[in-house]
């Protein structure tokens, strides 16, 4: 039946190690496929890091020039996105570092926030929400929002929940711990369910 | 199970990783608890517009033109 995905099994190989195989033997087509699959993803990633448009399309640039460049490097233990997202993470990290001159910045550093540890806002939300707005005051909104969260906690949120990688392939990802990962990903959406609660809450009396 | 308890556990629950007793357990707490409720329901409705929203969207044009460099450096030999 056409609905039923086959199981991976262990030694079924993932799609894209057939792709690095062909790079290795010179087929730049196939780069040029592993760099089409992964492209909106990575400038994703490097916006939510850098918060700089320019900053995240030279990232990505740079992310994808130097994994060709490390190929060899890449062993074929992980999955090559979750080798690619790093690469991207690290370049993203060079990119704020030299911005705000040469002041480190991590993505472990695990930041301690009173927000998001107890929800205060408990109103219920329209039914609805979205409804109330645009597309584009809609995106601007969600990206307000979640431009307010430490850089680890968006970068989690956006691999978990939005890109769907597991809580491992993310930790690997960022070189995080599993408990690590798992206690930004709470924060992190209970700290954007809080602050999106102040646009979506349902409205007393009636007021639209 | 008091409402802190619930939160510890308001990700294993959204996930699908709870067991079958703790699932119960869960459910009977929010059947009494409209805060943990609208808490659950919330983040589950934020999780879920993230997704369907690109806020970050990649214009084609920027698009094509990075990838066109990307190229031309790799076939180059990075």
């Amino acid at each position: 039946m056409a609905t039923i995905q086959p199981i991976a099994g262990e030694n079924e190989q993932h799609p894209d190690i057939a792709l690095v195989e062909k790079v290795r033997a010179g087929d730049i087509s196939a780069y040029d496929e592993l760099v089409r699959k992964y492209e909106r993803q990575i400038f994703r990633i490097s916006q939510h890091i850098t918060q700089n448009r320019e900053d995240a399309e030279d990232v990505m640039q740079d992310a994808f020039l130097k994994a060709y460049e490390k190929l060899d490097q890449f062993q074929g233990n992980s999955k090559f996105y979750t080798w690619l997202v790093r690469i991207a993470v690290n370049e993203s990290l060079m990119r704020l570092r030299k911005r705000r001159t040469g002041k480190m910045v991590s993505i472990d550093e695990d930041v301690e926030t009173e927000e998001g540890s107890v929800p205060r806002d408990l109103a219920d939300w329209a039914p609805d929400p979205e409804q109330n707005y645009t597309q584009s005051e809609m995106n601007e909104i969600l990206r307000k929002t979640i431009q307010g969260l430490p850089p680890g906690f968006r970068v989690v949120f956006e691999l978990r929940d939005v890109q769907g990688l597991s809580t491992e392939e993310t930790a690997e990802a960022l070189g995080l711990s599993v408990p690590a990962v798992k206690s930004r990903l709470l924060r992190a959406r209970l700290q954007l369910r809080e602050r999106l609660s102040r646009y979506f809450k349902r409205k007393k009396g009636g007021e639209k | 199970m008091t409402c802190s308890e619930f939160l510890a556990l308001l990700d294993d629950l959204i996930d699908n990783e709870v067991n079958v007793a703790t699932r119960t357990e869960l459910e009977e707490h929010l059947h009494g608890c409209d805060h943990c409720e609208v808490t659950l329901n919330t983040t589950r409705k934020t999780i879920e517009i993230y997704r369907s929203h690109e806020i970050y969207d990649l214009p084609s044009d920027l698009r094509e033109r990075l990838h066109a460099a990307i190229m031309e450096r790799c076939k180059k030999g990075c």
